[in-house]
Parts: structure tokens; sequence; C-alpha cells
């Protein structure tokens, strides 16, 4: 191949041909057009006669120049000119194909693997021995070189992990030894790894980069502020078209669908947060958030509690006393929940009422309401209680709505059992839910209600005194769970509601919404099992036996192959691990000049030969117009055609231009009744679809008054619908749908008195509750029409006795049909045999029978198909074509055969 | 052992009478629709004389002969009569087509505006003119002597094959009146694109006998209306004639020009010997010059 510039020649030698030209140029010119031979009897009369002027003798320039172009475009054509070449593939040597196979490749991963299918493909051709390393998940050795169409096999088993490769890579430990080729499939982020890997790889051999231009857009976690949840949205450039963000959750019936969408643009920056403004309910259901039509991973943010919010109802045992509002037991839960939980401050049956998620009692002693708070308990909800000096001195003996017993009276510093001095808190057990909480020394407890010490006592306690004595206790209550501090929820009884773990004790109990970055000593201590997982492409799926992760390493690490993204849980509690860590900033990979880029960044290969060609062929039949118009042997209606062929315009398409009705065709519908069927756009349907209208027009001509003319398929962009009466319309997977002008069309039409016969022809297989492929394409193509409710035919609707007296309607198949459901008055009269249904006639009778193949006859008038099996089957036909007749019947007559419920009282009015 | 040669010479020509007589029931079929439309009445003297339709019955005198008396007449009265029939006297009708080269010539061949060949419109009209003179009682033959006027149906066919075989190499074509026959009558279908001395000598020839007729000017659009331009070589139909020109379209008035003289030369020429002149296109329909020619022909009768 020979290039100049942007261009280069498959073959350059052919453009030797361009020297020729001016030889060409000298020949052409000296040659006036040929004469024209005419026999000519009257050639007697012109003899002697002068000619009043010379015409050119020679070529005009014009036509000169015409032809010369036409050479040329055809020399240079078959040189074979190709736009923006392709670096030709190298064939000798191993190649190395490293992919990221992150999350951001998932979007175009398709393409990727089509690409390496590409490459694996050239060098099974070449046969170079052929390796390949996903970064994302690097082999733990440098893999051997294999033969390509081993590597081909394992292809579709390469997916994209939901994580990015690691920031540090020793090139060293994945790179096999040697020299060898490189194509890496880079999926467009900047990465830390990626200059000593390309210099390693640099080093090894040729280095092709293979990436996209698109670029890549992810979803950062939630935040709550306010009433608004904000979504931070990345990309690695600004990306002109407008993006949706979606949020997903669970409907009150528990079917995920989508509960909010907000647009968005980023065509100037490449940060954005989208911010959904939701009711409470709505936003502690949405479970994901995504950026419409991305497949990725990335483009994917889960949610966890850090977005719900609570609802806590605070209940205290008295109303503060004016102007001590720091002594008011409630203070300081007030202030540790109000930011990142609704509050609920009413009377207990009220506060319940709300159906709220926690209920906490401050210092109450016997709970007034105790069976409905039991009842509520009893459903999963969450009961703290504080202690108090009433709930000291309260008699608690029997209490239920305690963890544990209490001792009367409680203890304090100087009391019955004597304190030295203030207690401080014990670090937490690795079994408690605070396991990892780190306690301050300053914490300290000065009073407090004793438990009854019994053997189940340090089952029950989460949280003790460096003394032992129990500070938190729990237990749980069928679904719910009881949680008592053994303490004042205000600074009373111990400093512990002023010291920073207090609101942290609060979130591990589920009280508190967790931040939504947590740090490593929030979730310090606590083995998180994961739920759900993230795959690759960004669709969830349940965690399998899978290791649990320890809270630091999911609070601190980027998601990888020991942390795949998802959803990790304990105790109840939910932890969201997204894709995209925070703080991860998305940038575009640049590369140097040295490495040669391919993909949408590279400009694509475009052949020229076609164009050029073609080019020269019109030139040429521009050069034959011009040379028959000089010779004047163009002229008339011939010169009409031929310059209109010419220009390409000669098959004009006349159904195109007018979008009414020919008259002929008007007249042909009006003329007579006649069926019509929807042109489904396969011509063998239409085939069966017309000669199964022909077979029944056949059948009520001999049989019924009904003389139908032969059936049309109809054109739902021209065709007056006014003048049809049935259409049967067979749906298939593939059916096209109609444009809405057709839809507004098909509508006037129902209600016009019109029927449209459905059929999926299918026998409606796929049973209750399922669809076929058909019944699907129904669905959507019925979906703009207005149709009344369906119901399955009654055995007593007209259809059943409009003209035979049917009871199915098969047609191939002997399924079940739907008509119009009837109105939920009808009733039946005494005596008659069905009830007085509805008037009119049902707009629509869907089923999948495939009645028109049962009544299809061909043209010797025998039918097509087979139905059935022997005199069954053509029983079967006979009644089909019983329902065909009935059906026009019941289009043409209406609810006439329903009115001779009326006879016997008309009868008997005639008698008197 | 016949001659081999002689064998092949009468097969070809066995061949060619053949293929000529295949084209002839259609010539036949057409040239008697188009004669069906032209009703030629019994040319009656108007006197008493042999013939066939009824004339008058006059009194029986002596020297009658007895099997003219009319006895269905004679017996409702005492005298006797005799049934007298209208005189009608066979004319003899010559009919020429040009069978030269340049009668074969059509500007449109085919398409939507096929026109037939000017020959076989020549053709087609002298047949047609013949079957309704044959029909009148008329005796019809062609003006060379390969078929002499005679009545009757039968002659038909001979007039047609003699009709259709006559051509000639010769790129324009002369009447041959010698063979015909004083006060008969004359009709000349042909383009007279020739040298119009030819048909003059040979029509003042004839004229001088008393012979009357027609003369057709057959011609077809094209060469009416020159519809040529660009650079061309014209030649005659056998190709004796050829003529180039640079710019055709420059060439179509004088053409015309000196068409019109032709035609004026060739009327001059019919009004001094009493004859009719018409030109006929091959585009119009035929039925307008078969009427012209009828009535050509029954005026110069009456």
């Amino acid at each position: 191949m020979m290039t100049l510039g942007p261009l280069g020649f498959t073959a350059p030698w052919i453009l030797l041909g361009l020297a020729a030209l001016p030889a060409l140029w000298w020949l052409l010119r000296a040659v006036p057009p040929a004469p024209i031979r005419r026999r000519f009897p009257g050639v007697v009369l012109l003899l002697g006669l002068p000619d009043a002027d010379t015409q050119a003798e020679r070529t005009p320039w014009w036509l000169l120049a015409l032809r010369m172009l036409a050479m040329a475009a055809a020399i240079i054509g078959f040189a074979g000119p190709v736009l923006n070449p392709d670096p030709q593939p190298v064939t000798k040597g191993p190649l190395l194909i490293v992919v990221d196979g992150s999350w951001a490749s998932a979007r175009d991963w398709p393409r990727r693997v089509e690409r390496i299918s590409r490459a694996l493909d050239e060098a099974a051709t070449a046969g170079r021995p052929v390796a390949l390393i996903n970064l994302s998940d690097p082999p733990p050795s440098p893999p051997p070189f294999t033969e390509a169409s081993t590597l081909k096999r394992g292809l579709p088993g390469l997916q994209p992990q939901p994580w990015e490769p690691a920031m540090e890579l020793d090139p060293a430990q994945v790179l096999p030894t040697g020299r060898f080729d490189t194509l890496w499939l880079s999926d467009g982020l900047v990465r830390q790894m990626r200059a000593p890997l390309r210099q390693a790889l640099s080093a090894h051999g040729r280095l092709a980069v293979w990436q996209p231009a698109t670029p890549v857009l992810a979803l950062g976690a939630a935040t709550v502020e306010g009433r608004l949840l904000h979504l931070p949205v990345q990309a690695s450039a600004p990306v002109a078209r407008a993006l949706d963000v979606v949020a997903f959750g669970t409907d009150p019936a528990g079917v995920e669908r989508e509960l909010a969408r907000v647009p968005l643009t980023l065509e100037n920056t490449t940060e954005a947060r989208a911010e959904f403004d939701l009711p409470p309910e709505l936003r502690n259901r949405i479970s994901r958030f995504e950026i419409s039509g991305q497949r990725s991973a990335g483009a994917v943010s889960l949610t966890d509690d850090a977005q719900k919010r609570r609802k806590v109802a605070l209940i205290a045992g008295s109303t503060a006393r004016e102007g001590l509002e720091l002594l008011a037991p409630t203070h300081y839960l007030r202030e540790a929940l109000a930011p990142s939980a609704d509050l609920i401050e009413a009377t207990l049956l009220d506060a319940l009422a709300t159906k709220p998620d926690v209920v906490i009692l401050a210092d109450i002693g016997a709970v007034a309401e105790a069976d409905r708070l039991a009842e509520w308990l009893e459903e999963g909800g969450l009961l703290i209680r504080f202690a108090g000096p009433r709930l000291a001195a309260a008699e608690t003996g029997n209490d239920p709505l305690l963890p544990v017993m209490l001792r009367q009276g409680g203890r304090a510093i100087g009391g019955t059992m004597s304190w030295g001095e203030p207690r401080r808190i014990a670090p937490f057990d690795a079994t408690s839910p605070f396991a990892g909480l780190v306690v301050p020394d300053e914490v300290t407890v000065r009073e407090q209600v004793m438990a009854e010490p019994g053997p189940d006592l340090p089952d029950h306690t989460i949280a003790a005194l460096a003394d032992g004595t129990p500070l938190v206790t729990r237990t749980a209550f069928v679904q719910g769970e009881i949680v008592l501090f053994h303490v004042t929820a205000n600074a009373e009884w111990s400093n512990l509601p002023l010291s920073g773990l207090f609101p942290q004790m609060l979130e591990r109990l589920s009280v508190l919404a967790r931040p939504v970055a947590p740090s490593a000593e929030d979730l310090a201590g606590q083995v998180f099992t994961p739920l759900k997982r993230l795959d690759g492409f960004g669709a969830l799926f349940t965690a399998e036996a899978a290791a649990g992760v320890a809270g630091e390493a999911l609070a601190e690490g980027p998601p990888g192959p020991a942390l795949p993204p998802g959803l990790y849980g304990v105790e109840g509690r939910v932890l969201a691990l997204n894709a995209l860590p925070a703080g991860r900033q998305l940038a575009p990979a640049s590369w140097p000049e040295t490495v040669t880029v391919e993909g949408d960044l590279a400009p694509r290969q475009t052949r020229l030969q076609g164009p050029l060609l073609t080019a020269a062929l019109a030139a040429l039949l521009l050069d034959i117009l011009a040379t028959l118009t000089l010779s004047g042997r163009l002229r008339g209606a011939r010169a009409m055609v031929l310059i209109g062929l010419a220009l390409g315009l000669a098959p004009l398409d006349t159904r195109a231009q007018d979008a009414t009705m020919s008259d002929a065709r008007a007249i042909a519908a009006a003329d007579n009744v006649v069926l019509a069927y929807m042109p489904s756009g396969d011509a063998q349907m239409d085939a069966v679809s017309e000669a199964g209208l022909r077979g029944l027009s056949t059948i009520l001509t001999r049989r019924t008054t009904v003389e139908p003319a032969p059936p049309m398929a109809l054109d739902l962009e021209t065709d007056d619908l006014a003048l049809f009466t049935l259409i049967y319309w067979p749906i298939s997977a593939a059916s096209p749908s109609p444009s809405p002008m057709g839809y507004a069309k098909l509508n006037r039409f129902l209600r016009g008195g019109g029927m449209i016969l459905f059929d999926t022809r299918d026998a409606d297989l796929s049973g209750f509750g399922t669809a076929t492929e058909a019944g699907q394409r129904l669905q959507i193509l019925a979906a703009p029409l207005d149709i009344p409710p369906l119901a399955p035919l009654p055995a007593d609707h007209v259809l059943t006795r409009a003209f035979y007296l049917l009871q199915t309607m098969p047609g191939r198949y002997d399924g079940p049909i739907w008509v119009e459901a009837a109105p939920l008055d009808a009733e039946q009269v005494a005596g008659m045999p069905f009830r007085n249904l509805n008037d009119g006639v049902t707009p629509v009778v869907i089923g999948g029978n495939d009645w028109a193949a049962a009544w299809a006859v061909d043209d010797t008038g025998q039918p097509m198909f087979p139905v059935g099996r022997g005199s069954a089957g053509e029983r079967q036909r006979e009644i089909s074509w019983r329902f065909g007749v009935n059906l026009v019947m019941h289009v043409l007559t209406g609810n006439y055969k329903s009115d001779q419920v009326h006879v016997p009282a008309l009868l008997e009015r005639l008698g008197q | 052992m016949s001659d081999p040669g002689h064998d092949a010479a009468a097969r070809e020509m066995r061949r060619a009478a053949e293929t000529e007589a295949a084209a002839l029931p259609a010539l036949l079929i057409a040239a008697e629709h188009l004669a069906n439309t032209v009703q030629m009445g019994g040319h009656g003297r108007r006197r008493t004389g042999p013939g066939e339709e009824f004339w008058q019955y006059r009194a029986a005198h002596s020297g009658d002969a007895a099997r003219f008396v009319d006895w269905r007449r004679s017996a409702r009265s005492d005298t006797q009569f005799i049934r007298e029939r209208e005189m009608q006297t066979a004319q003899s009708l010559h009919l020429w087509v040009d069978p030269a080269a340049s009668m074969r010539f059509t500007g449109a061949a085919t398409g939507r505006a096929a026109r037939p060949e000017k020959r076989d419109r020549a053709q087609l009209l002298a047949l047609a003119l013949g079957i309704s003179a044959l029909r009148a009682g008329e005796r019809v033959g062609l003006a060379s002597p390969l078929a002499p006027p005679r009545p009757g149906k039968a002659h038909l066919l001979t007039l047609a094959q003699a009709l259709t075989s006559e051509t000639a190499d010769t790129d324009y074509g002369t009447p041959d009146l010698t063979a015909v026959a004083p006060q008969s009558e004359v009709v000349l279908i042909s383009d007279f694109l020739g040298p119009p001395e030819g048909i003059e000598t040979a029509l003042t020839g004839v004229a001088d006998h008393g012979v009357k007729g027609a003369l057709l000017q057959v011609l077809d659009p094209a060469e009416e209306d020159f519809p040529y331009d660009g650079r061309t070589i014209f030649t005659s139909i056998g190709g004796a004639v050829q003529f180039e020109t640079r710019e055709a379209a420059g060439l179509r008035a004088r053409y015309r020009d000196r068409l019109a003289e032709r035609r004026d030369r060739l009327e001059t020429l019919a009004l001094r010997t009493g004859w009719a002149f018409s030109t006929h296109h091959t585009g119009a329909p035929a039925q307008a010059a078969l009427l012209w020619l009828h009535g050509a022909l029954g005026g110069a009768r009456r």
C-alpha cells in the first residue's frame, strides 16, 4: 500500500494511467461527434441544399472535461483509494491482549469482545500465539502464550468486573517475558498504573490501544440533606446529550419499578448533582439509582441505611419543667436524632398510629398501653428505654417490656450499694453491636438501675461498666427488639449523652442514619456479610456463601476482587458499597504520540473505491445524455424519460405521493361488504390472511345473503377506514406498529362500530399470567387503541348465535377468545336462555386460533392448511367457518339476535 | 435424376409463395373491413339494358321472344308485358401501387404511435378499393399486365397476390400504364417522390385515351414534418442517393418548401388531365383516404 497523507492506495501502479489522460484529451478533441445515418425517402428533395451555418465540428470543451473527469475518477477508483487506512496488521511474533475489564468498559463490552475476537482471528490466520490479561482480574503469574483458537473458545466467559484495576500494578508480575506485540483495550479512564505498564509493554514490542471516545459516566453515593436527596454524577468528559437519572425501588406491592426520574445535562462540566425531592415514604423505598441507558456497574448507585430516615417516636415520662430545657429527659435524644430521623413527639397511642420504626421511652415506669405497644413490637418494632428516677421507683417485677428484671431503687454513689467513685464504661465485647467503638475516658456513670442477677443476664448485656454491671441490655421480642439503657437519657445520671459515643451507639442500634461515607472506626469491629453483589453491567444478584468482610476494610478499601461492590449487612443493618469509590475523579486517559490509538478516537478507515467508480459511472451517463443531445438524437418524450432515468427520478412512487385513497379503491371498498386485513410485513402471512378472508367470503356468499367483494389489504396511511366493517389483524412477534395517524384512524374506526379481529395465531400457548411473543406484541400494538374492558367470551354472547349456534370459536386451534366484557348490571330474565347483554357490537375480538389459516382456500377452492386430524379436523374447519359467518353477521346486524329476548313479550302482546 | 439446382429454386419459390400467401388473408380481411365501410352501389346506366336490377315493364310487341314475357305481370291484365332490367355496364378499374423501395418506409416502426410502412397502407387502400369495386360488379385489375381487369370475387386473391408480390429494387417508381385500356379508370398510389417527369409522361399518355382516375400521394408524417436535427447522413431506402448535413434542423423549412412545390406540380398535372389528386398520411386512418378515392372515382364517373 502506498500512502499520500491520509490517503492510501491498494493498487498504486494503476495511477500511472493518469498519465494517459492528456493523450486521451487530444484524441477526443480531434474526433467530431459521429453523424447519424438515416434512411429517408425524401432525400431527393434535399439534394443540393446547402447547410445554413457551420455546426461545431469538434467536441465542446465541457464535454471533454466531463469525459476526462470520468476517466480520472475511474483510474483513481481502480487504484483502490482508502481514506485513513488502518495500519497493516503485523503478522509475526506473539500477541498479548490486555483488557482493562472494569465497570467502565461494560458499556461497550460487545464491541470490545468483537475487537478481541477480530484480533484473535487475525492471529489465528497468521499463526501467532496469543495471551490475554484482564487487569481487573490479574492472573497470579504471567499467562503463557497459547493458540488463538483456544483463547477464542473462552472469550464468551470474559466479563467486565464491577471494580477498576488496582491503582498500582507491578508490570513484571503479570507480563510474560520476551518480545511480543500488545493490543490494549482501554476503558478510557486515567489511572496511575497506566504509565508504568505502558512503558513496560512498549519495551516488549509494538503497543496498539483500542479506546472509545465516548465519555464514561458514573454515579456516586446519594446523600440526604433535609428534604432533598442529592446524587453526584460524574463523567470523564462533558457529555453532549441529555441524561436521565432514574431511581428504582419497590412499590407497595413489592414489585420493583421506577420511582422517580431527573433529567440532567453535563454539556459543559464533568460533575453534576441530581436532586430528588421525594416524600420520605417514597425515598425510603429507593433501592438504587441508575443513569438511564448506561449499562455499567459505575452507573448504578445502591442505597443503604444512610439514605433512610427512620420514624422515631420520642416519649418522655414528664413534661419538661419550664426553664430547665437541658434537664429534660429527651433533650439530648432530640439533638442526636433530629438531623437524621423523623421525630414524632406525641402520646404513645398517637405515635403508634403513625407506625414508627423506633419508639424511645425516656424514664417511664409502667407503660400505660402495654398491650398496644407489645402488638407493635411483635410486628418488628424497636423499643428503646432509658432509665431514670421513675423507672427506678416503679414496680417493674413482671414488666415484659424490659429486657431484664430490675432491682428496685437502683444504685448511686453513696447509696445502698456504695460506689466509691463514678464508674467508667468497659470496652465493648466483640459480640456486642457496639464492638469496635472506642469508649472515651471521660464518660462516667454516677447512678444507674441494677439488673436482677440471673443466668441469662450476660447474654442480654451488650454494654457494661468497668465493674461488669450491665449498662445496656437487650432482648428479642417476637420479631421486635427491646433495648434498655440503664442510665438516663439526660446528663443527670451519667455524662454518656454528652459524649460522641452516644450517637454512635444509637446509630449501631439502627436508630440513627449512618453517615454516607462511614469512617473505619464507625464500622470497626464488625463483620459484614455480602447480601447482594453487583456484576460489571450493574445488575444485582444474590451473593451466595460469600465470606464476610471486616468493617474497616469496607470503609477504607476501594472495591476490588476481595471487596466486590454490592450490599453488605450485619445485624439487620445494610451498607452499600458502590463501584465508584468515594473521592474517585474520572478523567479521560491520554496516550503519547508513539502509541497507535484505534477505536472511536482514530478516524475510521473509509474505502473510496465505490464512490469514485460511482462518480465515474454517473459522469459517463451524463456524457451519454450530452452526446445524444449534441447529435440531436435526444428529442421529445424519449429525452424526458432518459433524463428522468439519469436523475433517478423515473420510478416515482405514486403511493407515497398522495395520502388519500384512490377513487377506484374507495368505490371497490364501498360498493359491497369487504373483509380487510392488516398487512403484517410478512408476505407469507399476508397471503394466508388474504386466502383466509377469500375463503370466508366464499362461504358467506354461499350460505348467507352477505356477498362480500374480494378481500383487501388495508393501507392504513391512505385508506378511509369508514368503508370497512371487519378488519382481520394477524399478530406476529415482528408485526409493525401503525403510525400515530394510523392509530387515530383505528380508534375512529372502533368508535364508529367497526370490529378488529386480533389473531396471535399461536393458540395462546403460554397459559395464564404469561404471554407469548405474539401476545406481548399484541399488548404493545393494542395499547394505544380505545379498547373497552375485555372478558372471555360468555356462553350467552350474541356471537354464539348470530347465525349459527356455536359453543366454541375454533380456527386451526381451539382456544378461548376475548370480547368486550358484559356490563355489570346484565341480568338474566326469567325463562330466557341468555342475559340481556350489552347493546352494540364488541369492538374487538382477541384470540390466538389462527382463523385465517383455517378459512384459507387456494385458487381451486381447496383448503390450504390441514386442520386437526381426519373428519374431526374437517368438522373443526366447518365450525371455524361458522364462527367467521357469525362474526360477520354480528358486525353487520349488531345485537339483532339479542333482541329476540323480547319476542315472547311481543307475541303475548299480539295475542291480546 | 432431377436437377438439384432446379429443385432448390422451386422449393425457394414455393416457400416465398407460402410466406406471401400467409400474409394475404390478413391483408384481405383488413381490406374487406375497410371496404365494408364504403357502400358502392350498382352503377346503373339509368336505361334499359342487360343488368340484374328491375327497370320497367313494357307492353310486349312483335319481335319479343316469348321467354322475355313476364307471365306473372301479364296474368293481371289482357296484354302481355315484358320485364326489362336496368342496363349495368361494368367499368374497368386499374390499380397501381408504387412497388419502389421508397414506399418501404415508416417514420415510427415501433412504439405507441407506430405507423405502417407506406407500402402497406397503399396496398390496403388499393385492395379495399378493389373489393368494393368488385362487389359493385366492376372489373378490377392491375395496371401491369400481370392481372388484367376481371369481374368476380374469385379475382380478389389474384389481385392481392399480384399486389404483394410486386417489388422493385429501384428507389423511386414510375407507373407503367401501357396495359391500361381506353376509357377505363386508373388509381395510382405512390409517394410521388421520384422524378416527376416519369409520372407526367405516363399520365398524359393515358389521359389522351380518355382514361380518368385519381392520384393518391401516401406520405409518412415524418416526410411531411422533417423532424430531424443534428449531424445526419440521409440515404434513400435503396441506398442509391446520399445526402449529408451538419444540422438537419436548418433544412426543415426548405425541405417543406420543396415538398409543397412537388405537390403543386402534381396537382397542376391532375387539373390539366381532369384527374383527382390528394395526399394521405400514414398517421391518419385509412378510411378517410378510401372515402376520398371512392368519391373521386364516383365523381369522375358521373
